[in-house]
């Protein structure tokens, strides 16, 4: 009985989207850490991606709503900020998704020295000739690049 | 008031004040991306901010949660540093603070994620990540200002002078600092003074600027002695809660 409401809970909770990427879950996204029980009430544990992000809070809300309409009611969500969230954590399947939705995933690492980019290939035409236009997008998760073989810009999901 | 407490809020409030500071270039910045930036700074700050405000409540146990800590606090209670309270000036002014403060920021939170406090090292260890974003950001804007024009030049290195005073403090600790350092909680900040020079000092001068000599300096943030910008400040931050007390939407 309790295993099959751990597995409604994982499966509620492991469909909610990122609010800003909405075609990443939070699973796919490593923002999910944990769903388990403690006796029948159901601990969910999410973590933020950067301590603004503004989406965890929309990301709460939708939780509370998938795992209702799941016809689970007893439930708590925490957020924990240990281990730090890592891109390293973004899965494959959510890495594949963002560069179909035309956002670059993450490359290599995010120590660079001043004026050092990261070696991003363009999501559109996959040419490798980009060039960063700013370290921060439209979100904080986000660079902004542009490709000078298609010209595009385009979103990097930048090495955290 | 315990030491671990007043040490919280101090990182609080200096990561909250930058973080509005920067937020009042919303709708003025100089460009787009710069905009986007310097929103995302903001951001980031004040979620390190939120997550300080929100254990420094815990650690008080008088039941004030971030709100309380942000709103309804006056000057005098403030414990920021002087440096994040100066006002935005021109965009030189704005990078330059944020170059003085990154530059120690960054290995100052790579520290305190060694903290015994395993609460403020979590908040340390993403604080880190974010920072070197913000110092790598200040950094490459600093060395096109100061080697772009003869007036982004002239302008940087006025900005330089300006915010100079404020740097010492930054170093700075007293017996609450010093209580918690012997306890492996904080970090002791004038360890952190060699690398920042040595990190300032090369950006300066591949940006063709000089340091600053024989400025004097400032302190009294951590005591609540605050340079008369901080009320200016507060009076638009803390307004809604002042004028409509409990309004949230
Ligand atoms: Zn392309």
């Amino acid at each position: 009985m309790s295993a099959g409401l751990r597995e409604r809970a994982l499966a509620a909770a492991s469909g909610v989207v990122d609010p800003e990427i909405p075609v990443l879950t939070i699973a796919d996204l490593g923002v999910l850490r944990a769903v388990r029980l403690a006796g029948d009430t159901v601990e969910i544990e999410i973590t933020p991606t950067y301590s603004g992000c503004p989406a965890m809070r929309v990301i709460e809300q939708e939780l509370a709503t998938a795992l209702r309409a799941a016809g689970i009611g007893k439930f708590r969500i925490a957020t924990v900020l240990s281990p730090a969230w890592t891109t390293d954590w973004l899965s494959k399947e959510g890495r594949r998704k963002l560069a179909e939705f035309g956002i670059a995933p993450p490359a290599g690492i995010s120590r660079r020295s001043h004026f050092g980019t990261d070696a991003v290939a363009c999501p559109r035409c996959g040419s490798a000739e980009t060039e960063r236009i700013s370290e921060f997008g439209s979100t904080a998760c986000k660079a902004l690049y542009r490709c000078r073989r298609c010209a595009e810009p385009f979103d990097y999901f930048k090495c955290h | 008031m315990s030491a671990l407490f007043d040490y919280t809020l101090r990182l609080a409030d200096s990561a909250l004040i930058l973080g509005h500071r920067l937020s009042e270039w919303i709708g003025h910045a100089p460009l787009l991306e710069e905009e986007l930036a310097l929103g995302n700074l903001a951001l980031d700050l004040i979620g390190q901010a939120r997550a300080l405000y929100a254990y420094a409540g815990a650690v008080e146990g008088k039941g004030r949660d971030e709100d309380a800590l942000a709103y309804l606090r006056d000057c005098g209670q403030f414990r920021n540093l002087l440096l994040v309270e100066q006002p935005n000036g021109d965009f030189a002014v704005t990078i330059a603070r944020q170059l003085l403060y990154s530059a120690f920021a960054h290995p100052f939170w790579r520290d305190l994620a060694r903290s015994r406090d395993a609460t403020l090292a979590a908040i340390a260890a993403k604080a880190e990540k974010e920072s070197a974003y913000h110092l790598r950001h200040a950094g490459e804007w600093l060395i096109r200002l100061g080697d772009g024009t003869a007036e982004s030049h002239r302008r940087a290195q006025a900005a330089l002078d300006t915010l100079w005073p404020y740097v010492g403090e930054l170093f700075e600790s007293d017996a609450v600092e010093e209580a918690l350092v012997n306890q492996g909680i904080a970090v002791d900040p004038a360890a952190l003074r060699p690398e920042w020079e040595r990190s300032v000092q090369a950006i300066i001068a591949e940006a063709t600027l000089a340091a600053p000599a024989g400025t004097g300096m400032q302190s009294g943030g951590r005591i609540g002695r605050h340079s008369e910008h901080l009320g200016h400040l507060l009076a638009t931050m803390q307004f809604l809660q002042r004028a409509y007390p409990g309004a949230s939407w």
